[in-house]
């Protein structure tokens, strides 16, 4: 392992508030893929004799308009808001890491065209692009995920792009070209390597605004269909019954969210100020 | 400054151009096209194929692309059948709305923020700082569409201070009647607060650390001084840029404060097109608020340019 990795992994170690973050995340993976197992409940089934059970012995957090546990339902339901966030982040980065090394390597005419392409979809608002894409596909997990990452690679194209010009012209990338070595090999090899550690710090932040982005779109109406449950329907449709008094329906949900996108973003702080080469705090 | 203004508002031109033809593009991908879209699933061929040669969809797609930028350019961003009104009379009705949501809003976050974010980075890691990056933090990290009803649930329906729907009607006659108006503005206005008080604190921090703050201690200046004669000034100059990167994502958080509030704005039109899948009020609206996001960022950028006495000579000297 290098120096400065080890230095990155000590610094991040020395972050309380990103060790906090990062377990809090562990917990909440463990309470989406692991809970379920342990306490199991029905959650196809709807039962309006049960429905609006308030917290008690047998629904430690009461039960939903449809008789459904909520404690086993946020478990099933987290699942969606992390894998959506996760992979929504990771096709982003990906689609934008290949685009800003392309156009930054590329340089010149190429290059200009590239970024402008990018400069004119960044000024659509990314909630009106995507409740766009929203509305002429039917909103399944598959298109909600392929919206929220068709709206999310300019940034991370940005911060490649803008460290691959840099990058060009360092003389071990420049040795590929003098030994023979095509574009294709440069920008995988060499540019995309060096651009790693302000990816990672980018998408992380990614999956802390993609689980707000679904939680929104749900609320809109135009997230992922029930019966399928995530989080921000969870959250949303607690909300309708804001007059009633159904806490339990409104703040387990709504709190899960908050903590989760916390945790990302405090781990992600910490992500970019140890991997930052002048992290002087 | 004539040059650097008139290459700027080329490059914003360029941008504004490939934007319309990514929103074209969007129109072509509509399933079935917009005749399906208009008409209705149910269509039979033949209507499809006569409405697209009355409205030029039968011709090529660069002669579209002409034909619908050169309308577009004249104002006429097409018809809406679902709600039988031209695009252009239903933006002119609600996009002064939305500036008066989003100015008010965005301004309170400005003069909320930078105190915020100041005592933040001169208090560093003291009390005050970790209680208010908790508060913002929180705040950052919450659906904001939870925090418009949390406050629509203590305001509203539990204090009964404030009624929980915007005003109607124009810009002049919402001012009128301001309670309604206080939790949508304040909801705006506490989400953009979370996110710019952050980038105040953290510029901030890093001006202090500049060489000349220690050499204005060294002469026996005052903290208070230091910070408001120097660093502030330097400290405040990347808000303007901040602000114009923002538009897009405080467009955004008024279209769901909008939701929220039933604030009858560009958002919310958007909204209820959104959901009836009403094609041309979508593209229009699209069209306007990029245009929109374009021109801040352009203004976001003289601005930071007139500002920054480094820059603005830079730019004098060419």
């Amino acid at each position: 392992m290098s120096t400065r990795s080890r230095d990155a992994i000590r610094a991040f170690a020395d972050n309380r508030l990103a060790l906090i973050g990062l377990a809090v995340l562990v917990l909440v993976t463990l309470f989406c893929f692991v809970g379920p197992l342990i306490w199991q409940t029905d959650q196809v089934h709807t039962s309006l004799m049960e429905a609006f059970l308030p917290p008690g012995p047998g629904h430690p957090l009461g039960t939903d308009d449809l008789g459904r546990d909520v404690l086993g339902r946020l478990m099933v339901g987290g699942r969606i808001s992390l894998i959506v966030g996760l992979l929504a982040a990771i096709i982003a980065t990906t689609i934008g890491a290949l685009y800003g090394a392309i156009a930054g390597y590329a340089g010149g005419a190429v290059d200009s065209l590239l970024m402008r392409i990018v400069d004119a979809v960044i000024s659509i608002p990314t909630l009106f692009l995507i409740l766009f894409v929203a509305a002429l596909a039917a909103p399944t997990v598959t298109t909600l995920i392929l919206a929220i990452a068709l709206t999310s690679w300019l940034v991370p194209a940005r911060l490649v792009r803008g460290e691959a010009l840099t990058l060009r012209n360092l003389d071990f990338v420049r040795m590929v070209r003098v030994l023979g070595g095509g574009p294709g090999r440069a920008v995988t090899r060499h540019v995309l390597p060096n651009t790693i550690s302000t990816l990672a710090v980018n998408a992380t932040f990614q999956v802390a605004d993609a689980i707000l982005i679904i939680a929104t779109l749900s609320f809109l109406g135009l997230g992922p269909r029930p019966p399928a449950a995530n989080w921000g329907g969870m959250l949303s449709g607690g909300l309708d019954t804001l007059y009633s008094g159904y806490w339990w329906l409104i703040y387990p949900a709504g709190l899960l969210i908050v903590i989760t996108v916390v945790a990302i973003n405090l781990v992600g702080d910490g992500l970019r100020d140890a991997l930052s080469p002048r992290s002087a705090r | 400054m004539g040059l650097f203004l008139l290459r700027r508002i080329g490059q914003a031109l360029v941008v504004l151009l490939i934007v319309s033809a990514v929103i074209f593009a969007l129109l072509h991908f509509l399933p079935g096209g917009p005749a399906r879209a208009i008409l209705g699933p149910r269509a039979t061929p033949q209507a499809i194929a006569e409405f697209n040669h009355v409205n030029g969809y039968d011709l090529s797609l660069p002669q579209q692309y002409v034909r619908w930028l050169g309308k577009a350019v004249q104002g006429d961003l097409g018809f809406s059948y679902k709600r039988n009104s031209p695009v252009s009379t239903l933006l002119k009705a609600t996009v002064p709305r939305t500036l008066l949501l989003v100015g008010l809003g965005t301004l309170i976050a400005v003069l909320v923020a930078i105190p915020v974010g100041v005592i933040q980075a001169t208090r560093r890691n003291r009390a005050i700082d970790h209680a208010l990056t908790t508060v913002t933090f929180t705040l950052y990290s919450m659906p904001s569409f939870w925090l418009g009803l949390i406050l629509i649930e203590i305001f509203a329906i539990k204090l009964g201070w404030l009624p929980p729907d915007a005003p109607t009607g124009g810009p002049l006659e919402m001012l009128q009647n301001p309670a309604g108006l206080v939790l949508p503005i304040a909801t705006l206005a506490l989400v953009t607060i979370a996110s710019f008080s952050r980038y105040v604190r953290a510029s901030t921090v890093e001006q202090l650390e500049q060489d000349y703050v220690r050499t204005a201690r060294a002469k026996g200046l005052q903290s208070g001084a230091i910070v408001r004669r120097h660093v502030l000034r330097n400290a405040l100059s990347p808000v303007v840029t901040l602000l114009g990167l923002s538009l897009p994502w405080i467009l955004g958080g008024s279209l769901v404060v909008e939701a929220v509030f039933n604030f009858p704005g560009t958002g919310f039109l958007f909204w209820n097109a959104a959901q009836a899948q009403d094609y041309p009020v979508l593209l229009g609206v699209v069209l306007v608020v990029s245009v929109g996001t374009v021109i801040g960022s352009l203004l976001a950028d003289l601005g930071y340019a007139f500002l920054d006495p480094r820059v603005r000579d830079q730019i004098g000297a060419q």
